[in-house]
């Protein structure tokens, strides 16, 4: 048998080296949800940045708080969009329309984003703007191409162009080929504290994506502990009895 | 069976005394665990039966509880979903649970059927049992195919779609077969409601599927990694002067060694459960997490895991005069083959360990082809992976279709008189 | 049967394998049986709700609805108060001493402030919402009747501080949330100081 699985191991290598991506990689992101400081800061962000448009609408507000150690004052104040209820989900004002009229595309809930794209994507996206005349807001996104969302953070990050293959901008009109971005203008913040922000972000919607992943790992260990002391008593049992057959 | 011994024994008194009266409990008891004589030298492979039983009563309980506060509606059906995980209090250690416990229950049969081969379980006279384990088979691919739509998320929802649509490729009837199977001419709300109604009814045929393959086993016997019929050998061991001599009774033996299999496997069931229930994006795909969207396929669809070797043959088919059906039909006819497998094996043993060379060559192959059918399943299609997968399709044929000529032509090694260990 | 080596050593073992297997029965009951509790949208839905008092008319009765049940909030007028009293020897608990209410509402008025009576609006004997009768000796309920609530189920009676008369179907007196004085005029129900 295990002559077999060796075989099929061997068999299965060309496919692993066929599967090499050609999307641009994607940036690492270092989630780590048990910065509490860092996860208030993308609550804010979220809040401030991104939930004009972007719902997180299988989330409360309480359950946020809770988990993030937010203090209620600091809830009602800062957190809670319009006059929704601590108990309630964290939905905006957006109607499903509203996307269609103003960007062509619904706006996409983001509660679980990080879980159908990944938190380096999301992480790489937000960094990945650059500009773009051809767009209807003037900018492109290099892990998203022709991406129908404005650049909410380009105050911040400020402007960026894009790098074609080859170094230079396509003369043929030609969409060309961009591999990178670079920077041409600067924002309010500079590229280190820019990439705190949005890892703060993408951490926090990390969170939002599966809020009870630390809690689900802390108790898997106990369980694992539990089954392996059980696993001793049945061996043992299973052996003594065993004795009768041998 | 039991009645030399049940009349060596007084009648019980008190309560099981009286509910012995009135139902056979000692009987079956006796029957089915205390005096079942199951052959000494099963080993490792003979856990993932009762583990795959286990999985079952799991899915079961697990999914009665998902069903209190799961919505089968194409408006809430998503959102209810997350309500279950977020919500609900533990309601995501019992999803988590109820789709891991789906893709355990694929490893488990899957062993379980290898075991099958390995051993020659369905040669005479385990036909019948052979057969109704193939009927269970089919029936967890059908539950598992209505359960997988009920998320309604983006891999749900197309990968019903593409499967949907293969009954359309039946010709003649085709499109009002499959209009039929959605009732409506796209998956829609009145699809999930029948496919939540189905997939709640299909566990506990399958709940009586299982209980007559248990009562065919033990009429049969169990057979073990030497092939041989225990019942046939010398009689007399230090339990029963009758019992075949190399049988110990089921109870207790393989009760605690079951028990102490259950818990290798609760630990490594929970080791995913707790650590990785996405599995690599194999037990819960990532498209998933977007809510269905009927006017935009995700870029690249695949079936879970335990349907991707089928997939693979399916499109390892070429279309002819642009029809899919022979696609369909092979694809039906790779798992169908499984009931003829009883009369395509022609050799004089039974087991594995003393079969020739070439069916040790050929099961490993077709061990192979499977594994890797269900990684092309997975795959972008393409001109290489097409061509590797028409290639381990013949390969995975020629396992069955070949057998009836291997069989008989290979050397076979000298059974013995009694079980090894 | 041949008995086996260690008799002692095997009740030990199966012992601690049922103990270890019980324990671990009960923890996999634990998530299965919480997951029936109210949801966080229960608990959400059925968090305290405010209620302003300061439009209510002198007698008028407001319904204020509080994790799916009506809760009424009564503005008793001079006339209803001097009133109760006079009712108690016609009532099965004239003293409130069935803990019916929070321990602030045990008092003659069963409320904090008496002007303001606050009771959940279900009957205590099936669960019907009785009718609010705040009328004096009307001609259907006889001229002893100094206001109060009449269920039109099975006829039990309550009298304006929601203790229930004798000989009728009703056991005990209405049931009074929690509830506070976030200020004058506004009333919160389902939670008291204690909690906040």
């Amino acid at each position: 048998m295990r002559k077999l699985i060796i075989a099929g191991a061997l068999l299965l290598l060309p496919f692993v080296v066929h599967a090499a991506e050609q999307a641009p990689p994607l940036q690492q992101a270092n989630i780590d949800l048990k910065d509490k400081a860092s996860l208030q800061r993308g609550a804010k962000y979220f809040a401030n940045y991104c939930m004009g448009c972007h719902s997180l609408q299988y989330m409360r507000y309480e359950r946020m708080a809770a988990d993030l150690d937010i203090p209620t004052a600091e809830l009602q104040q800062n957190l809670i969009f319009g006059d929704a209820k601590p108990g309630d989900l964290m939905t905006n004002a957006m109607q499903p329309n509203d996307g269609q009229n103003w960007f062509g595309t619904a706006v996409p809930d983001l509660t679980l984003v990080t879980r159908w794209r990944s938190p380096d994507y999301v992480y790489t996206y937000l960094k990945s703007f650059y500009y773009d005349d051809t767009r209807p807001w003037g900018v492109n996104n290099l892990v998203f191409p022709k991406v129908a969302m404005p650049h909410a953070l380009v105050d911040l990050q400020g402007v960026q162009k894009p790098v074609y293959a080859g170094g230079e901008a396509p003369t043929d009109g030609s969409e060309g080929h961009v591999v990178g971005v670079e920077p041409v203008e600067p924002g309010l913040l500079s590229p280190d504290e820019y990439d705190d922000m949005v890892r703060d972000i993408t951490n926090f919607l990390t969170y939002a994506g599966e809020p009870m992943k630390l809690q689900r790992r802390s108790l898997g260990l106990y369980v694992l502990l539990f089954l392996g002391l059980m696993f001793i008593a049945a061996y043992y049992l299973k052996k003594e009895f065993w004795k009768d057959v041998h | 069976m039991s009645s030399d011994s049940a009349n060596a024994q007084p009648a019980p008194g008190g309560f099981l005394g009286w509910l012995d009266k009135r139902f056979p409990v000692i009987d079956t008891w006796n029957e089915h665990l205390a005096q079942y004589y199951a052959p000494k030298n099963m080993g490792f492979w003979a856990f993932f039966g009762s583990l795959a039983l286990v999985v079952l009563v799991l899915q079961i309980v697990t999914g009665l509880f998902l069903a209190m506060s799961y919505k089968p509606s194409a408006t809430e059906a998503f959102a209810s979903v997350e309500y279950i995980m977020r919500d609900v209090d533990w309601g995501w250690l019992i999803r988590y649970m109820h789709s891991t416990g789906a893709s355990f229950f694929f490893i488990l049969v899957y062993l379980h059927m290898f075991r099958g081969l390995m051993w020659g379980s369905y040669k005479k006279p385990r036909e019948l049992l052979w057969m109704i384990g193939v009927v269970i088979y089919l029936a967890m691919m059908a539950t598992a195919f209505f359960g997988y739509l009920l998320p309604w998320g983006q891999m749900s929802y197309w990968g019903a779609q593409v499967i949907v649509n293969l009954f359309s490729a039946v010709p003649g009837i085709g499109e009002s077969l499959s209009t039929w199977v959605r009732g409506d001419y796209v998956i829609s709300d009145a699809t999930l409601n029948r496919f939540y109604a189905f997939h709640f009814l299909l566990p506990f045929i399958l709940v009586g599927l299982v209980f007559v393959h248990i009562v065919a086993l033990h009429r049969v016997g169990s057979t073990n990694p030497d092939g041989i019929e225990i019942k046939k050998g010398p009689k007399g061991n230090k339990w029963s002067d009758t019992a075949p001599a190399d049988g110990i009774p089921f109870h207790p033996y393989y009760t605690v060694k079951d028990i102490m299999g259950l818990v290798a496997f609760a630990a490594i069931f929970s080791a995913v459960v707790f650590f990785t229930p996405d599995f690599h994006h194999l037990f819960l795909e990532a498209p998933n997490f977007q809510p269905a969207d009927p006017l935009k396929t995700p870029p690249h669809i695949a079936p879970v895991w335990y349907f991707t070797p089928y997939y693979a043959m399916l499109r390892a088919v070429p279309p002819i005069a642009a029809s899919q059906f022979p696609g369909v039909v092979v694809m039906f006819a790779a798992i169908l083959i499984l009931f003829f497998l009883p009369w395509l094996d022609r050799s004089p043993v039974r087991s594995m360990r003393y079969k020739g060379i070439l069916s040790k060559i050929f099961l490993a192959a077709f061990a192979v082809s499977f594994v890797v059918l269900a990684y092309l399943g997975l795959q972008p299609a393409s001109e290489l992976h097409t061509l590797l997968s028409q290639i381990f399709t013949v390969v995975y044929f020629s396992f069955f279709l070949l057998m009836p000529i291997y069989t008989k032509l290979e050397k076979t090694k000298p059974v013995p008189e009694r079980v090894t260990t | 049967m041949d008995q086996p080596a260690d008799p002692k050593r095997r009740r030990t073992l199966i012992a601690a394998t049922s103990a270890l297997g019980a324990v671990g029965v009960g923890f996999v009951a634990v998530p299965f049986i919480a997951s029936m509790n109210p949801s966080a949208k229960a608990r959400a839905a059925g968090a305290p709700v405010q209620a302003d008092v300061s439009k209510l008319e002198d007698g008028a009765l407001l319904r204020v609805k509080y994790r799916g049940q009506p809760v009424w909030i009564v503005n008793r007028t001079d006339k209803m108060l001097a009133a109760l009293p006079t009712n108690d020897p016609k009532l099965v608990d004239p003293n409130s001493t069935v803990p019916h209410q929070p321990e602030y509402c045990q008092n003659p008025t069963r409320s904090i402030k008496p002007k303001y009576f606050v009771a959940i609006g279900i009957c205590t004997h099936l669960g019907c919402s009785p009718t609010y009768r705040p009328e004096f000796a009307p001609d259907d309920l006889g001229p002893d009747w100094k206001g109060g609530w009449h269920c039109p189920c099975h006829g039990s009676k309550f009298d304006l501080a929601g203790r229930v008369l004798k000989n009728v179907p009703a056991p005990t007196n209405l049931w009074v949330p929690k509830y506070q004085y976030i200020n004058d005029t506004t009333i919160l129900i389902g939670e008291d100081k204690g909690a906040a």
